[in-house]
C-alpha cells in the first residue's frame, strides 16, 4: 500500500521541480523585457492554449490523485464500507479517551476510528516517532468524526490534538498510542513517540 | 547640521514639499503611512513567533504567544492590506473615472475607524490574551475557562470598527463609480455599474465585434469594484458573527451562561469560511489582479492584453470566490462529500485557472510594449507576479481531498501557500504600487537611494520565497501549524526559516529608512497637517 511518506515524497519532487521551473520562467521574462522589441502582435493562440494547459492541469491533478492515493477513495466511500474495527475514541477538556492504551491494531485491516468531542473543536492526527503525520482529521463537537484507514507497515504512533483549542490544548498528546503488529517482513518499531 | 542630518529631516534635495499637497494627496499618504507601520507590527509579530519556533522565549508565556498568533494575521491583513490597498483604491477610483471622490469625509472616517480599530484589538491581545486564532472555531471564542469575555468584547470591538470602516469604504466606491459630480452632465449609472461588476465584458464575449459595447469603467475599477462586492459580503459575515460572540460575552459578564451547544460548529464554521474565504480567495485575488493590469497599463502606457477576457474573468471570479469556501473544511468528517468535491476540489481548482490568466495577461501586455526598464515598479510587480505562480498551485495542491488528509494544519499550509501569497504575491504587487504612486502623490519627491530600493527588492523577494520554503519543508516533514516544539523537532527548518525572516525584517527596515530619507521627517509630520485647496482636487494643476 502507498504510504503517507510516498505521496509526500512525490508531491515534494513535484512542487519542487514546478517551483524551480517557474521562477526561471519569471526570471527569463524579466531579462528579455529590457531586451528586444515589441513583437507585433501575441498570438491568441498561445493565450487559449495556456488558458486549456491551466483547466487541464487542475483537473486531473484530482483525478490523479483520487487513483493514486489509496485513502482518497477509501474516505469518500468510508460510509459503505465494513471495517474489521471500529475505535470509539472520546474529547472532552483538552483530554483523549481511549478504550485502550495502547489500541492494538492488526497489519491490513480495515479499522475506523470514531470520534466525538464534547466541548471544543479539536483535531485528531497520528504521527510517526519521527514526528512526521501519517493522517489526520479534525473532530467537531455535536458530529461525527470517523475516519477509514488501513495500515500497511509495523508501527507505534502518537495521538496529537492537529488543531488548536486554545492554550490549554498544546499538550494533547498521548505517546505511543497506537500499536500496529502482524506485517509480515517487518519488525514492530518500538520507538519512543515525539511530543509537538 | 550635517548633510545627512539635514536630508533626514528635510527630505532628499527638499524636493518633497508636503505643504503642496492636496488633501486627497495628504489623506492617501496618511492611508500608506499608517499601513505601512502596521505592517512593521506585523513583520515584529512574525519574527517574535519565528524564533518561538527555534526556541521558546521565556519572557513570552503560552497564552501571550497564542495572543500574537491571534493579532498578528489581522494586524496584517487588515491593518496594514486594507489600508494600503483601500488608500490607494480611494485614490484611484477618482483619478481613473477623472471625477472627485463621492465623500471625503467617508474616506477620512474609513482610515480612523480601521487604524483605531486594529490598535484596539491588537493591545487587548497584548495586555488581555483573548487567543481564539483569527478562525474563532466555535466555541473556542465564547469558551470563559480559557478567555475573559471582557478581553474578549474589547477585542471583538476592535475588529467591529475596522468592519464599519471598511463598509463605509465599499458604499464611497459604488458611490464615486456611479455618482453625477455637481455641475456635470448625468451620468448613467447603471451602465457605470454593470461595467465595473463586469456584466458588460461578460456580454461582449457573446456579441459579434462590432455589435459589442463599450466600457464605461477602465478595467482596473472594474476589478476594484468586483473586489468591493466580496468586501461587503465578508464585512457583513464578520459583522454578524462578531455580534453573536458578543450576545455570549455580555450575558457571561452578566452572570448568565448561554449553552455554546445552541450553536451547530459546523455550520458555524461553514457560513465563518464562506466569509473568511472573501478575502483569502476572494477579494485579495480579484484586487491583485486589478492592480497588476493597473501597473502593467501605467508601466507600458498599452492597452491591457485580452481585454475582454480579463473583464469576463473578473465576473467568472464572482462565483468562485463564493462557492470556494468548502476546500477549508476537507479534514472535516462530518462535511458533506458533495460539497468536498464541488467546492473543496472542483471550484479551487478553477482559481488556477482565474490567477493563471491574470498572470498572463499582465506578463503579456508587459512583453507587447518591449524593451522596457527595469524600474522599481517593473521589478516588485514581477516579484508579485511570481509569488502567485508559486503560492496559488501550492493551494491547490492541499485542496484535494487526499492530499488534505496529510496537509492540514502543517507548516506547509501558511509557509508556501499563505506567506508566499501574502508577503511575495500581494505585498510585492502593493510595494510596485507604492513605488509608482510615490512621485505622483509626493508631487516629485525623489528616492533618495537605488541601492536600498534594490537592496529592499532582492532581500524581501529572497527572504519571502526561503521563509515559505523552509516552513513548507518542515510541514511535508509533519510539522503543526498552531502548536508549540521544545524538543528541536524541526530545528534545522526553523532557523533556516528564521534567517529569511531576519532577511524581511531588513528589507521592510531598508525601505521605511529610504523612504523617510525621501521625504524627511519633517515631510512626514507635514502629511498629517492640515491640507489646502479642495478635497475635490486630487493632484496639483501644476503637478
Amino acid at each position: 500500500m502507498v504510504d503517507s511518506q510516498t505521496v509526500l515524497w512525490g508531491q515534494t519532487l513535484i512542487y519542487t521541480l514546478y517551483a524551480l521551473t517557474i521562477i526561471c520562467v519569471v526570471a527569463w521574462v524579466a531579462y528579455q523585457l529590457t531586451r528586444g522589441h515589441a513583437p507585433p502582435k501575441i498570438p491568441t493562440k498561445l493565450f487559449y492554449g495556456f488558458v486549456a494547459f491551466l483547466v487541464v492541469t487542475g483537473i486531473s491533478l484530482h483525478i490523479v490523485t483520487y487513483n493514486t492515493i489509496p485513502w482518497s477513495p477509501q474516505d469518500l466511500h468510508r460510509s459503505e464500507a465494513q471495517p474489521d474495527q471500529v475505535f470509539e475514541i472520546s474529547v472532552a477538556d483538552h483530554r483523549f479517551e481511549l478504550p485502550s492504551n495502547p489500541i492494538t491494531i492488526q497489519c491490513d485491516q480495515e479499522v475506523l476510528f470514531d470520534v466525538t468531542s464534547q466541548d471544543l473543536t479539536y483535531g485528531f492526527g497520528l504521527f510517526r516517532a519521527d514526528s512526521s503525520m501519517l493522517f489526520q482529521m479534525q473532530v467537531v463537537p455535536g458530529h461525527r468524526n470517523d475516519l477509514l484507514w488501513t495500515f500497511g507497515e509495523n508501527g507505534v504512533y502518537t495521538i496529537h490534538s492537529t488543531e488548536y483549542s486554545g492554550p490549554e490544548g498544546i499538550d494533547m498528546n498521548v505517546p505511543n498510542a497506537v500499536r500496529v503488529i502482524g506485517c509480515e517482513g517487518a519488525s514492530a518499531e518500538t520507538a519512543e513517540g515525539t511530543t509537538p | 547640521m550635517s548633510a545627512f542630518t539635514e536630508t533626514l529631516m528635510e527630505g532628499n534635495e527638499r524636493a518633497f514639499r508636503p505643504e503642496t499637497l492636496t488633501p486627497m494627496q495628504k489623506l492617501t499618504l496618511r492611508y500608506v503611512i499608517i499601513g505601512l507601520g502596521y505592517y512593521g507590527f506585523a513583520a515584529i509579530e512574525g519574527m517574535i513567533l519565528r524564533i518561538y519556533a527555534i526556541e521558546p522565549i521565556p519572557l513570552i508565556g503560552t497564552k501571550h504567544y497564542f495572543g500574537i498568533l491571534t493579532a498578528h494575521p489581522l494586524v496584517g491583513i487588515f491593518g496594514s492590506t486594507y489600508l494600503l490597498a483601500l488608500g490607494a483604491f480611494t485614490f484611484v477610483v477618482p483619478l481613473l473615472m477623472k471625477k472627485p471622490l463621492w465623500s471625503f469625509r467617508f474616506a477620512k472616517w474609513t482610515l480612523g475607524l480601521i487604524a483605531v480599530g486594529t490598535f484596539i484589538f491588537w493591545f487587548t491581545d497584548f495586555i488581555a490574551h483573548y487567543a481564539p486564532l483569527y478562525t474563532l472555531y466555535w466555541p473556542l471564542p465564547a469558551d470563559f475557562s480559557q478567555f475573559g469575555p471582557l478581553a474578549g468584547s474589547i477585542f471583538i470591538s476592535g475588529i467591529a470598527l475596522v468592519m464599519v470602516g471598511t463598509a463605509l469604504w465599499v458604499i464611497n466606491m459604488f458611490m464615486t463609480i456611479a455618482h453625477t459630480p455637481s455641475g456635470a452632465e448625468p451620468q448613467p449609472a447603471g451602465k457605470l455599474l454593470a461595467s465595473a461588476l463586469g456584466f458588460t465584458g461578460l456580454a461582449n464575449l457573446f456579441r459579434k465585434k462590432d455589435a459589442r459595447r463599450e466600457h464605461f469603467v477602465p478595467l482596473p475599477v472594474a476589478a476594484i469594484a468586483r473586489g468591493a462586492v466580496d468586501v461587503a459580503l465578508n464585512t457583513s459575515v464578520i459583522l454578524f458573527t462578531g455580534v453573536l460572540i458578543l450576545v455570549y460575552m455580555v450575558a457571561e459578564m452578566l452572570g448568565t451562561s448561554l449553552k455554546t451547544t445552541a450553536i451547530d460548529a459546523l455550520l458555524y464554521k461553514n457560513w465563518f469560511w464562506w466569509g473568511l474565504d472573501l478575502i483569502a480567495d476572494g477579494l485579495v485575488l480579484i484586487f491583485v489582479a486589478g492592480t497588476w493590469y493597473l501597473l502593467a497599463n501605467l508601466i507600458t502606457g498599452k492597452p491591457i492584453f485580452m481585454q475582454n477576457v480579463a473583464r469576463a474573468a473578473l465576473a467568472v471570479e464572482l462565483v468562485v470566490s463564493w462557492t470556494v469556501w468548502s476546500h477549508h473544511l476537507l479534514s472535516d468528517q462530518p462535511q458533506p462529500e458533495v460539497l468536498k468535491i464541488v467546492s473543496g476540489e472542483m471550484v479551487t481548482a478553477f482559481e488556477l485557472f482565474t490567477q493563471g490568466l491574470a498572470f498572463f495577461i499582465t506578463l503579456a501586455t508587459l512583453w507587447s510594449a518591449r524593451p522596457l526598464k527595469m524600474t522599481n515598479p517593473l521589478k516588485f510587480l514581477l516579484g508579485g507576479l511570481l509569488g502567485f505562480a508559486l503560492a496559488v498551485p501550492a493551494g491547490i495542491m492541499q485542496a484535494d481531498v487526499g492530499l488534505n488528509r496529510i496537509l492540514h494544519n502543517t507548516q506547509w499550509v501558511v509557509g508556501p501557500h499563505v506567506h508566499v501569497a501574502v508577503l511575495v504575491g500581494l505585498t510585492m504587487t502593493l510595494y510596485s504600487a507604492v513605488y509608482y504612486l510615490l512621485p505622483v502623490l509626493t508631487n516629485g519627491a525623489k528616492l533618495w537611494s537605488q541601492k536600498l530600493a534594490t537592496f529592499h527588492f532582492w532581500a524581501h523577494l529572497a527572504g519571502g520565497i526561503g521563509m515559505g520554503a523552509f516552513m513548507g519543508m518542515a510541514g511535508l516533514q509533519g510539522m503543526l501549524r498552531r502548536s508549540i516544539y521544545t524538543n528541536d523537532e524541526f530545528l534545522p527548518y526553523m532557523v533556516l526559516a528564521g534567517i529569511c525572516g531576519a532577511l524581511l525584517l531588513a528589507a521592510l527596515a531598508a525601505f521605511l529608512f529610504n523612504i523617510v530619507m525621501t521625504v524627511g521627517l519633517k515631510g512626514v509630520v507635514g502629511i498629517f497637517r492640515r491640507g489646502k485647496g479642495g478635497v475635490e482636487v486630487l493632484v496639483p494643476a501644476t503637478a
